[in-house]
């Protein structure tokens, strides 16, 4: 079906808005600040169980048995489930995979892989159950360094897998024999070595980055019932109950309609909330006991089961002209991705450069597998990791050829009607306005403090549109519920909410968001990559046109008139014109109570597959100070800057780029996941795996640049992804303007950084 | 296992429970007396998720036993607001946007109130420090700060 709203969104730059742009207090947090909230770990059913899952001692190994009797014997026991109760599905395909990531079939493919669970009428009693399965191991040599994966030599995970994208001449895949390279992926405009020709300054250095973890501060929690009939219903914390269900049919062979997902509150997800894990076993426990099931994750179990974010190894090379006009750009990339494929890696050669013109491009990028836990997604998956890198060469070119650092990245920016290296031209975008105003504020204008350095650099992110079904119901009182199949991750509900009030002419208050279970809406995809705010408000704009359409209809036909006769103002039905006659105004609560003598219920409902998210743009700005003696680096100043498109609760959009750039901080400086030869986490705590803490960062000043975006209804644009986006190549031009050298390594820990202040000083 | 029987008060009202002997507080909150507005992030005593104040003292939760809080006084997010009204420092963190997802919010929450307490006027960095023991992921600390100082502000009356 056509949709009117994605080919004319109404957007007009002078329209007198009334409640988008304010900031309203979200209508979820009374609950949150009472701790009334229920998130997925506070649900309690009767009968309910508690189940926990035996995980991997080893990295790799192949299971030779697994010998359950005894758990079961157990008081208290009511199920146990292993690979025998899981339907099989051939390994090397998509479900096939996703199954043996839930739990361990042949080979157990890192630590903490799960490998059995157990449902029992307590905690204690189900830890004690744990201890009594047998589970016999073959231990296999193990890899963890993606880079150690690629070689010839080293242990290969999957004795089926071939390379995808192999290509005679680059030595590091092959076609002909296994390999843990999953894919190779070539991508480039122009002609690079014409490009790098005409350069007169060239740089060109190797990076590294180390994978992080989402930290969200709720660990996975879900309950799972089983009916007699075989439907199955399931509480979970997640950023995709539709993705969920629907995966959830394929690996369990159910169909979906039997499957009903509630989301909770989500305590955070960040991305890594987007795939299940403990989800089908407690399924598969809650059928096998015929009760209740509740699976709740330790920390550890996050750590070591639950998807971090690629580790990267890249090499960036840059080119340009004295003038500052770039030639060519080039850039192989390493990606992590754990025992199976899926971490989105093709986003990173994409998104590298793009925000600057650049006529020669050549990419070649690889996605590894290894003996780690499977990647999940994080804002803007795959792309900080190489920006970094992308960024510091910039910059380093910047100074080489003594341009100011926003002049040298204005002279090559992208403007509207650009074309990416991924042949999608751009309509209307903000990188320019972005920069410009990155480049007069306060904090890029004053003298850089005494002791400290100053970094800059800039990020993108596409933004994403997508699947969306939502529908709208206005009560006889006149007030609004709408219906969402997104999830709320920081707070979209209230953003929704103001847009529906705006079109309706209510006030916010009479709008009030649930969030839907699966059965209740069309398939709803993924709430990430900056989406739902944007695609939400598409859609609730659809639905609250229509229920204006309607309504118009019904004040015609209560007044006897022709429907052209009716128009909507400031919430409220008037005549057209005085030709149509003298009537009293209508309210939307006078036309919604008389549905018992008009034609029934006033609703409306919206499905369609979202175009037109405009791309996001940031420059980020920081001050640090290193102290030489310990290697300890303070964040003295931070300042985001980021085109919005429009902010629709301005507070909700800083805290986007503030808490964006305190994860970017955790990245650049501390956050890593540390291996010991044995192939096991050895951090896998808050304590150990340290993320930022109040006193470790300062204010974050934000600059929310608004570059409307025609395509939707209030110009908006996703602001979710951008903010991590510059953080650790800005922190790592400030630490080497700092101290004179430049980490091209992560996390900038102290230790790393005194390595490197020694270097320097052996050498001077 | 063997359960031990404890009494102890909450928000002001008298509880017995029945907890095993490992049982931390945070689990006898949660699980045996359904008060699960005090969250676990951890466990293990570094995120603060499950900050409560005992006998007027901040604690983590998941770092004392159910039987140690025999006979204590236990103060949990769920009995900040007076009725209908809420304390300032939630009327602070609502109006100024200092939660995102929400997960961190009773702990920040009890540990500010422990702070404004000690001190009813911090500076920035006190609060910083103080509340360095609670972890948010979503907010970046900024606006969580700012509701603090401001809830500080209005509760001196200045
Ligand atoms: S749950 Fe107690 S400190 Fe994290
Ligand atoms: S608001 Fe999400 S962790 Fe603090």
């Amino acid at each position: 079906m056509a949709h009117d709203i994605l080919d004319n969104s109404g957007f007009s730059a002078d329209r007198k808005l009334k409640i988008v742009g304010t900031n309203p207090i979200k209508h979820d947090g009374w609950d949150k600040v009472t701790g009334a909230a229920k998130f997925s770990s506070d649900i309690v059913l009767p009968g309910m169980l508690v189940g926990k899952v035996l995980r991997s001692p080893h990295a790799h190994a192949v299971i030779k048995s697994i010998d359950t009797s005894a758990a079961e014997k157990l008081s208290g026991v009511k199920a146990v489930v292993t690979r025998a109760d899981f339907p099989e599905i051939k390994e090397g395909t998509p479900y096939g995979d996703m199954t043996r990531m839930v739990i361990a079939r042949e080979k157990v493919y890192h630590e903490g892989h799960p490998v059995a669970a157990v449902a029992a009428t307590s905690e204690s009693i189900a830890k004690r159950a744990l201890k009594l399965i047998k589970v016999e191991y073959e231990v296999l040599p193990h890899v963890i360094d993606p880079v150690e994966a690629m070689k010839p030599d080293a242990p290969v995970l999957h004795a089926y897998m071939r390379t995808k994208g192999a290509k005679p001449g680059d030595a590091k895949v092959w076609a002909d024999k296994a390999s843990n390279v999953v894919e190779r992926y070539e991508l480039g405009v122009g002609d690079v070595a014409k490009g790098f020709a005409e350069a007169e300054f060239v740089v060109e250095h190797v990076y590294d980055t180390k994978p992080m973890h989402q930290g969200y501060i709720e660990p996975q929690s879900c309950v799972a019932t089983a009916s007699e009939e075989g439907e199955v219903e399931l509480w979970c914390c997640t950023q995709a109950p539709f993705v969920y269900r629907d995966r959830l049919s394929e690996i369990l062979k159910m169909d979906s309609s039997k499957i009903k997902v509630q989301q909770s509150e989500l305590g955070g997800g960040f991305g890594g909330k987007t795939a299940f894990y403990a989800e089908p076993i407690a399924i598969q426990l809650a059928r096998k006991a015929r009760r209740p099931v509740k699976i709740t994750f330790t920390r550890s179990e996050v750590f070591r089961g639950t998807g971090p974010v690629s580790g990267t190894q890249s090499r960036i090379k840059i080119g340009c002209r004295k003038d500052g006009t770039i030639t060519a750009a080039e850039a192989e990339l390493v990606f992590q991705t754990g025992p199976y494929s899926g971490s989105a890696f093709t986003n990173a050669p994409q998104a590298m450069f793009t925000r600057y013109d650049l006529p020669n491009v050549k990419t070649v990028s690889y996605e590894v597998v290894s003996n780690r836990p499977k990647v999940a997604s994080f804002r803007a998956p795959c792309v900080p990791q190489v920006v970094f890198g992308v960024e510091d060469v910039m910059s380093e070119l910047a100074t080489k050829i003594g341009m100011d650092q926003i002049e040298f990245r204005l002279k090559n920016a992208m403007a509207d009607g650009a074309t990416t290296i991924y042949a999608e031209k751009f309509g209307k975008i903000g990188f320019i306005e972005t920069l410009e105003a990155a480049k007069n504020c306060e904090h890029y204008k004053s003298p850089v403090p005494k002791g400290c350095g100053r970094g800059i650099s800039t990020g993108f992110w596409f933004n994403r549109g997508g699947e969306t079904s939502s529908s709208l119901q206005v009560a006889p009182d006149g007030s609004v519920t709408i219906t969402l199949g997104t999830a709320d991750v920081a707070g979209s509900r209230i953003s929704i909410s103001m847009m529906v009030a705006e079109e309706l002419g209510i006030p916010v208050d009479k709008v009030r968001a649930v969030l839907a279970d699966t059965h209740q809406l069309g398939f709803n995809r993924v709430t990430a990559g900056s989406r739902t705010t944007f695609s939400q408000g598409v859609v609730l704009v659809d639905c609250s046109r229509k229920v204006i359409k309607e309504m118009a209809g019904r004040a015609a036909r209560i007044w006897k008139v022709p429907e052209e006769g009716v128009m909507f103002e400031d919430g409220m039905f008037r005549p057209a014109s005085t030709n149509v006659g003298e009537f009293k105004p209508l309210s939307i609560a006078d036309i919604a109570k008389q549905t018992t003598n008009t034609e029934g219920a006033i609703a409306a409902r919206s499905d369609m597959n979202v175009t037109g998210a405009g791309p996001g743009f940031g420059c980020h700005i920081v001050d640090v100070k290193v102290d030489e003696e310990t290697g300890f680096t303070e964040i003295v100043r931070y300042t985001v800057v980021e085109d919005a498109g429009k902010a629709i609760h301005p507070l909700q959009v800083e805290g986007q780029f503030q808490g964006g750039a305190v994860q970017g901080i955790g990245w650049a400086l501390n956050e890593e996941y540390i291996f010991g030869t044995d192939g096991k986490m050895q951090n896998p705590g808050f304590l150990d795996y340290r993320m930022p803490v109040a006193s470790d960062v300062p204010n974050i000043d934000t600059i929310i640049v608004e570059v409307p975006n025609p395509k939707h209804p209030y110009g908006l644009r996703g602001v979710g992804e951008v903010p991590v986006v510059p953080t650790m190549a800005a922190i790592a031009n400030a630490i080497g303007n700092c101290i004179g050298i430049r980490p091209r390594s992560l996390p900038m820990s102290p230790p790393r950084l005194l390595k490197l202040l020694k270097e320097k000083k052996g050498k001077a | 296992m063997k359960k031990h029987h404890i009494t102890l008060s909450v928000n002001g009202d008298d509880y017995d429970a029945l907890v095993e002997p490992q049982q931390t507080l945070l689990d006898t909150l949660r699980d045996t007396l359904m008060l699960t507005g005090t969250k676990e992030g951890c466990a293990t005593g570094d995120c603060g998720a499950c900050s409560v104040i005992v006998d007027g003292t901040l604690q983590c939760a998941c770092l004392m036993l159910g039987v140690e809080a025999n006979g204590a006084k236990v103060e949990t997010i769920e009995g900040m607001a007076k009725g209908e009204k809420l304390h300032p420092l939630q009327k602070a963190i609502l109006e100024h946007n200092g939660l995102q997802c929400g997960i961190c919010t009773p702990g920040v929450l009890m540990a500010a109130k422990a702070l404004l307490e000690r001190n009813p006027d911090p500076t920035e960095t006190e609060t910083r420090f103080w509340l360095a023991g609670n972890l948010c992921r979503c907010t970046g600390y900024d606006k969580l700060i700012k509701s603090v100082l401001v809830a500080a502000k209005e509760m001196r009356g200045a």
